[in-house]
């Protein structure tokens, strides 16, 4: 009888645990949400394109979207974004596989310092060296109106440093599969391609997700770079303006239509692969 | 924790002996501290020995090199045009050829120009016969520095590939002596494909960093020791170099004995570091805490929970923070809200004062944290050997003990590594408070444009985009990198996890 009492107490005390537990992450739910519940309340708000004292609008409209692309340089910027997007997602992938298989696969001379070079390399605010690279850049004519190759140039050349992910990818493919592949007469190339590659897929997409979502959040180097030349913006420059203290009451709205406009897209490309972002995160962070 | 003899070791069972290992790592922690200290003056001796021991290769190659090795010391590529390795002997005379020309031509001035960064600045000319004087643009300063250090890399490449060039004069050399016929030029190329793949794969994306990252610093490093600031612009007027003092502005006080920079740089490292302790280890453990909740046997909508906290990584940081910013303004939606219900009667000021601004950053920061946390926390959580609990269990430990015993001892020992760099990434954290504050609320008592919740990268972004004061923001920069490499020294030295990359394997 006792024994029996004892159990019950146990699951009651379970039941409040899990309770409490449920409350707790449906409140941090509630929490994490309310600023997209609000964004896109603002996004479709019509009275009013300044900040106003209630959450849910009182008249819905697609005006700010409308205004977004018929008078303002916003399609510009989206384009502008989409293109640096994609040249990076394509470049930074190939440096990155090819810096990755070599410091993984092969050993050679120098190997060592190389590793440690970048690593002291990246220690410094990327920031500092972006005041030379400006006018690196303006030596080739690619700032200002040129901006997009530019950016394009400065995003992908630094790429090789962020290897640390795909090589621990790497790390854990037996060597073994190489060394056959080697004894049979396969050159390096060979391997690379054939055996390493086809492997690699989750790396590989996790790695073109990386580069394609992070032009989108870039407003440090896009600031410098395209400075001075509006149609040369990429979307995080161009809608911060709009929140500074001359444009916020008559853009508040219109900021909001342009986030939307660009969350969703990658939100929704991030949540398809999301298995592989989980995967190259939880890999990266547990092998360092 | 009591040492265990080898015997005793191996009679554990897998968990335990993993849990005894990340034991003795916590036991070793000081020692292994010491001995990086001790470690410390031999790494230098042992630095200055390899550069002995380079000059000494070169000169014992040169003194046991034959005349064809001897003549390449000077004209290079000699050797190996007669030794049959026309290709690469073409080669690395062409490369002569055009190094010689670019000296000559422009190289040679360039570098003398780095002497003084120009003499002459820009002047008006004398009025002409309307009455007008027309701009005449002498030197500029920012170009002769930018060529200069072109020229000194483009001497280093040179270099390197003269090295190159007498040990591979040396390598034919020998080889020719032991009778066999040296690589043709055509197996050379082959071998780019295969033992030597990793020319091929690395080659471009070393150019990249060499010219967009190692160029760019090392410019930087000098503009640290010159009066580049908004009185001295270049194309109108010129900078020089001015040895120390912009480090001793911002360590001490400056020329004029004014101390409010070195004071703002003390106070903003000081902010830089606690926010960067605080923000990587509340995320830390507020990440594990939610991954543990919503790990836990019996709790459902597991894909749920995480698909929502998920979600808000992928959003783009500059809308998610700027309208985040904007909601805790004054007249944002919170105060707004919260005067509606009548629980506060005055606006809650979130970013005037530095004290709530500070604290604002950090809470805000969880939420962009916690997500990502939750992540690899599951991973990590997933991957602790469940025999471990089970015999915790046996032993009547409760769910706290366990917690302490051993899931925080494994996380710390697994994660470390990610500890580390989350720390220093924060410590260069520009978005979240750029973002948020843009550094402020502003004070009187710094100097140089910074605010209350400014880190030192933000400041550096202020310094420069807005004061246009780069010599300050480059001695920023630099110090920065002091900060942040000599934490990661330390830790890579005294944590196992980094080392032995081969374990891995």
């Amino acid at each position: 009888m006792s024994e029996n009492k004892k159990y019950r107490s146990k699951s009651g005390r379970e039941r409040l645990t899990r309770t409490i537990i449920y409350i707790f992450l449906t409140l941090l739910c509630v929490i994490w949400l309310i600023p997209f519940v609000y964004l896109i309340f603002q996004a479709f708000r019509g009275e009013s394109t300044s900040m106003v004292t209630y959450i849910i609008p009182k008249q819905w409209t697609f005006d700010n979207f409308i205004f977004l692309f018929t008078k303002t340089n916003f399609g510009h910027w989206y384009l502008n974004t989409f293109i640096i997007a994609l040249f990076n997602a394509v470049l930074q992938t190939v440096i990155v596989l090819c810096v990755a298989y070599a410091l993984s696969r092969m050993r050679f001379k120098g190997r060592k310092f190389l590793m440690n070079l970048m690593l002291v390399l990246g220690m410094f605010p990327g920031f500092l060296s972006m005041i030379a690279t400006y006018f690196i850049l303006k030596l080739f004519g690619l700032t200002s109106e040129n901006a997009v190759p530019g950016l394009i140039l400065v995003y992908a050349a630094s790429s090789g440093m962020g290897y640390y992910i795909a090589k621990g990818f790497f790390d854990t493919i037996p060597k073994s599969l190489d060394e056959a592949a080697r004894i049979d007469g396969a050159s390096r190339a060979r391997v690379f391609f054939r055996i390493i590659m086809p492997m690699a897929k989750p790396i590989i997409i996790y790695t073109i997700m990386m580069a394609f979502i992070a032009p989108w959040g870039d407003f440090m180097y896009a600031s410098l770079i395209t400075f001075g030349h509006e149609e040369a913006y990429n979307v995080a420059v161009g809608l911060y303006k709009w929140l500074d203290k001359e444009h916020i009451s008559n853009y508040f709205t219109i900021f909001c239509a342009g986030g939307l406009l660009v969350s969703i897209p990658i939100t929704a490309l991030f949540m398809s692969l999301q298995k592989y972002y989980v995967e190259g995160v939880t890999g990266g962070a547990v092998k360092g | 924790m009591s040492k265990l003899s080898e015997l005793d070791y191996l009679g554990l069972p897998p968990g335990k002996r993993k849990l005894y290992d990340i034991g003795q790592f916590f036991v070793r922690l000081p020692g292994n501290l010491l001995n990086f200290l001790k470690k410390i003056p031999l790494g230098i001796w042992k630095g200055i020995c390899a550069i002995g021991k380079f000059f000494a290769g070169i000169g014992h190659i040169f003194a046991d090199g034959d005349w064809k090795t001897k003549a390449s010391f000077l004209i290079m590529g000699f050797g190996q045009l007669f030794r049959h390795q026309i290709g690469r002997g073409i080669i690395f005379l062409a490369m002569e050829g055009l190094f010689v020309w670019f000296m000559i031509a422009m190289g040679g001035g360039y570098l003398y120009g780095l002497k003084d960064l120009g003499t002459e600045a820009t002047v008006f000319s004398p009025p002409n016969e309307y009455g007008l004087s027309v701009v005449i643009y002498k030197d500029n300063s920012l170009k002769i520095l930018l060529y200069g250090v072109l020229t000194i890399f483009i001497i280093i490449g040179f270099l390197w590939t003269w090295y190159t060039n007498i040990k591979q004069n040396y390598t034919a050399q020998k080889l020719i002596q032991k009778g066999v016929r040296p690589k043709a030029f055509k197996d050379d190329i082959k071998s780019l494909a295969d033992e030597q793949y990793y020319k091929t794969l690395l080659a471009v994306p070393l150019l990249g960093i060499t010219v967009f990252t190692i160029i760019p610093i090392f410019f930087m490093i000098l503009i640290a020791f010159t009066n580049y600031d908004y009185s001295h612009l270049p194309p109108d007027k010129l900078f020089g170099w001015v040895g120390w003092d912009n480090f001793q502005t911002v360590l001490a006080t400056d020329a004029s004995g004014n101390d409010k920079f070195a004071y703002t740089f003390r106070e903003i490292l000081i902010w830089t570091l606690i926010w960067a302790l605080v923000a990587t280890f509340s995320n830390y453990f507020l990440g594990m805490f939610v991954a543990i909740c919503i790990n836990r046997k019996g709790i459902k909508f597991k894909k749920v929970f995480r698909t929502i906290l998920v979600m808000t990584i992928a959003i783009p940081q500059f809308v998610s923070l700027l309208l985040v910013s904007k909601m805790f303004s004054d007249d944002g939606i919170v105060n707004s809200v919260l005067m509606n219900w009548g629980w506060i009667s005055e606006k809650i000021k979130f970013w005037t004062t530095q004290d709530m601004a500070r604290i604002m950053v950090l809470v805000v920061n969880l939420w962009v944290g916690i997500p990502y946390l939750m992540l690899i926390a599951t991973g990590v959580l997933m991957n602790i050997p469940a025999d471990l609990y089970e015999s915790a269990k046996i032993d009547g430990a409760s769910g706290f003990r366990q917690f302490t015993k051993i899931t925080l001892p494994y996380m710390l020992f697994v994660t470390g590594p990610y500890l580390l760099t989350s720390f220093t990434a924060n410590i260069n954290n520009f978005n979240v408070i750029y973002l948020l504050t843009a550094g402020a609320p502003k004070t009187m008592a710094y100097e140089g444009g910074a605010g209350g919740t400014d880190l030192l990268i933000t400041w550096l972004y202020t310094l420069t985009i807005t004061n246009n004061d780069y010599k300050i923001a480059a001695v920023i920069g630099i110090l920065v990198f002091v900060v942040v490499a000599v934490i990661s020294l330390i830790v890579y030295n005294v944590s196992p996890a980094m080392k032995n990359e081969e374990d891995f394997q």
